[in-house]
């Protein structure tokens, strides 16, 4: 029997009508600027994924940061704005408000969304803000070249903490993910990761929840991802992702952390 | 007693050789070539296809989109 | 809303002419000596007048970055701030101007640099008129000497901003944001319902390709083409150049001033005319477009010009450029907060043009 099965041939496999997977038909036919390995590309697709199940392409807006990710309007096929360093939730802010019934969402790394964009952030929660933003945590400015971000890690070495970073004198890693699921206007707010196809289905629920609960009106849905960054880690994609289950998981636990407007205890 | 059989088809040119579809696939079907593409990087290929059953895990952990997969359902 | 008398403060005008421009949305933060314009907007509820949106931001940074996000979707978006609030505003003007999006900012100028004072300024005339931000841009620059012309600037700029997809700045002061005047009012002008240009990111439809809203080429080369795009549209918007002239037929000097100051000069001009010296004023109602031509015109009339500015000498240097050497250009002004009187100008005028 089983050899029966095993002796298929591929050719007879591989046939339109037993394509059961494919890259998202809204993710561009431009080659991702990301490297090898790197947890964005996978981001992206699946909110294409999402937007494009969800039917919602043509009432769908998004908000580009500063950072790797700065040229994502190259790859998925919506309409987008291109922010300054930070300002994304403010730009998301304004088309929002302005366009009430459209969805929003701004996707954003950690020095962006964490560091320059505090301020931006901590406020579009706040108000309450009816949008979705997409949090890419590497501990790291990738762009840049590796230096140390606010959601380094205590010890972790970076470009611009080569000794490693010392709390006492270059701050705290910083959670902004619970800091924001501390605020009223938060609605949703949740942490996941990419690394591993079970990993990668939970994020898909998430998002695609975050981007439904915009029609509930009722504040800021975010979806932090903690990615990898094996350019900036200086290591291999898949020892990278080993590190950061080691490492980054016990400080950024993954999970809901506020779901329908409540906090999960 | 229905058995899945799968197969994936790799867009070689579009590869970067990050080896998540390699620690993702359950039953060790993918090894990356000693060739390398235009781009200089090894790929992903099915060294051992018939163990392949479609579960998409290689897919859907591929940053670049490289992977389609495909499926059939055997009679046993 | 009919057209309607009303004494207003220049700041009042500025909201209430906003929301008869039919403005979709305004951002803006508190900042003295304009907080008027957003506590008008507040009390008048534009939301159930027009349907028109109005936030208050979390910092000049949120406000101006509102602005980007609501331009991008096409719509006639409003801001206004003073100063220290206009410096914070500069990194998402660069932003705005390179992508080419349309929208009027207000800046209510008080007395510079640091935090300065609360009192009226011309001292940010080189900020708006050169670009401000970084990289080689421009605003369109209207400078309102009125209440009357602070309201009427407002639908001006709206239609200069989405003629040539360019930020236009209203260039005003303390003096005029505070001061009340007889205003007429324009008639309501309904808010466009169809944002139909090809550029706005409103979600993309089948019948297009997606709209990207962005001031980013990593290309050298594209960006050098971005840049002769600016450039050829401010060549363009030169046509916009506005200008009065007063008592200029006869006059033997000139003295150009705009705003506040060209209200103050007004009175020096009728002073000098009594002591039997011919002067006439020029006052730049655009300051980017700048009234050059016209300027050169008068060149081969006048003995000599004083550029008087409250400030320490800024626009001088443009109408410097336009006398290229020909005849004596002098600057005169108060400044840091201080408004120089009609005296003040004539004894400037004497000393500095006529006595040479």
């Amino acid at each position: 029997m089983s050899i029966h099965v095993k002796s298929m041939d591929v050719k007879d496999i591989i046939k339109k009508e037993n394509l059961v997977y494919k890259k998202s038909p809204l993710m561009t036919d431009n080659v991702l600027s990301y490297c090898p390995g790197c947890g964005h590309g996978t981001v992206h697709n699946i909110i294409a994924e999402v937007i494009e199940e969800l039917g919602i392409q043509s009432q769908t807006i998004a908000v580009a940061p500063v950072g790797c990710s700065v040229l994502a309007y190259e790859f998925v096929d919506i309409d987008w704005l291109q922010a300054a360093h930070g300002r994304a939730p403010a730009v998301a802010t304004g088309l929002k408000r302005v366009m009430p019934d459209k969805y929003i969402f701004t996707y954003q790394g950690d020095g962006d969304l964490a560091a320059i964009g505090t301020g931006e952030t901590i406020h579009a929660c706040n108000r309450g803000e009816h949008i979705t933003i997409i949090f890419i945590n590497n501990g790291i400015y990738g762009m840049t070249g590796g230096q140390m971000a606010p959601t380094t890690l205590a010890g972790m070495v970076s470009s611009t903490s080569p000794y490693g970073r010392d709390v006492s004198t270059m701050g705290n890693p910083m959670k902004i993910t619970e800091l924001v699921a501390q605020l009223p206007g938060t609605y949703y707010v949740t942490r996941q990761a990419v690394h591993k196809p079970s990993n990668v289905r939970k994020t898909k629920r998430a998002i695609r929840k975050a981007f439904e609960n915009q029609t509930l009106k009722k504040g800021v849905s975010l979806v932090e991802v903690v990615s990898n960054c094996n350019s900036g880690w200086k290591m291999s994609p898949v020892k990278s992702n080993k590190w950061m289950e080691e490492n980054m998981f016990s400080f950024y636990p993954l999970g809901d952390i506020k779901v329908d407007g409540e906090l999960v205890k | 007693m229905a058995k899945q059989r799968g197969a994936i088809v790799v867009d070689i040119e579009r590869c970067k050789g990050c080896e998540l579809c390699i620690e993702a696939c359950p039953t060790s079907v993918l090894r990356m070539e000693r060739k390398v593409n235009g781009k200089g990087y090894h790929f992903a290929y099915m060294e051992d296809p018939g163990e392949c059953t479609g579960c998409i895990n290689c897919a859907i952990v591929c940053p670049d989109g490289v992977i389609s997969v495909y499926r059939v359902k055997v009679e046993a | 809303m009919k057209k309607e008398l009303r004494l207003l403060k220049g700041n009042e005008a500025i909201a209430e002419a906003a929301i008869r421009a039919g403005a979709d949305a305004y951002f803006g933060y508190p900042i003295t000596p304009q907080s008027e314009v957003l506590e008008y907007l507040m009390m008048e509820k534009p939301e159930e007048r027009t349907g028109m949106v109005v936030l208050q931001a979390e910092s000049e940074l949120g406000a101006i970055n509102m602005v980007f996000g609501a331009a991008g979707a096409g719509r006639r978006v409003i801001t206004s701030s003073s100063s220290p609030g206009i410096s914070l505003f500069q990194e998402g003007i660069s932003y705005i101007a390179s992508a080419e999006l349309p929208c009027v900012l207000v800046n209510v100028v008080r007395g510079g640099p640091g935090l300065g004072t609360i009192q009226p300024s011309q001292a940010d005339y080189f900020q708006a008129t050169k670009g401000g931000g970084h990289g080689d841009y421009h605003l369109l620059v209207l400078a309102p000497a009125s209440v009357q012309e602070m309201a009427d600037f407002v639908p001006l700029g709206f239609d200069l901003a989405f003629k040539y997809r360019n930020p236009v700045m209203i260039l005003t002061d303390g003096l005029i944001g505070q001061m009340m005047e007889k205003v007429e009012l324009f008639e309501q002008i309904p808010r466009a319902t169809e944002f139909d240009q090809d550029w706005v990111a409103t979600g993309k439809t089948p019948d297009r390709e997606r709209n990207i809203i962005t001031s980013l080429d990593l290309q050298a080369v594209q960006m050098e083409k971005r840049n002769l795009r600016l450039q050829e549209k401010y060549r363009k918007m030169q046509a916009e150049v506005r200008f009065e002239e007063i008592a200029c037929e006869d006059a033997e000097y000139l003295i150009i001033a705009y705003g506040s100051s060209a209200r103050v000069c007004q009175k020096t001009i009728q002073q000098a005319r009594d002591k039997g010296i011919k002067a006439g004023l020029l006052r730049p109602v655009t300051l980017y477009p700048f009234p050059t031509k016209a300027i050169q015109v008068l060149t081969e009339k006048v003995k000599g010009i004083l550029s008087v500015e409250m400030n320490a000498g800024q626009m001088v240097e443009d109408v410097r450029l336009a006398v290229n050497g020909k005849i004596p250009v002098e600057h005169y002004g108060r400044f840091g907060g201080m408004v120089h009187s009609p005296n003040e100008v004539l004894e400037a005028l004497e000393e500095k043009i006529v006595k040479p």
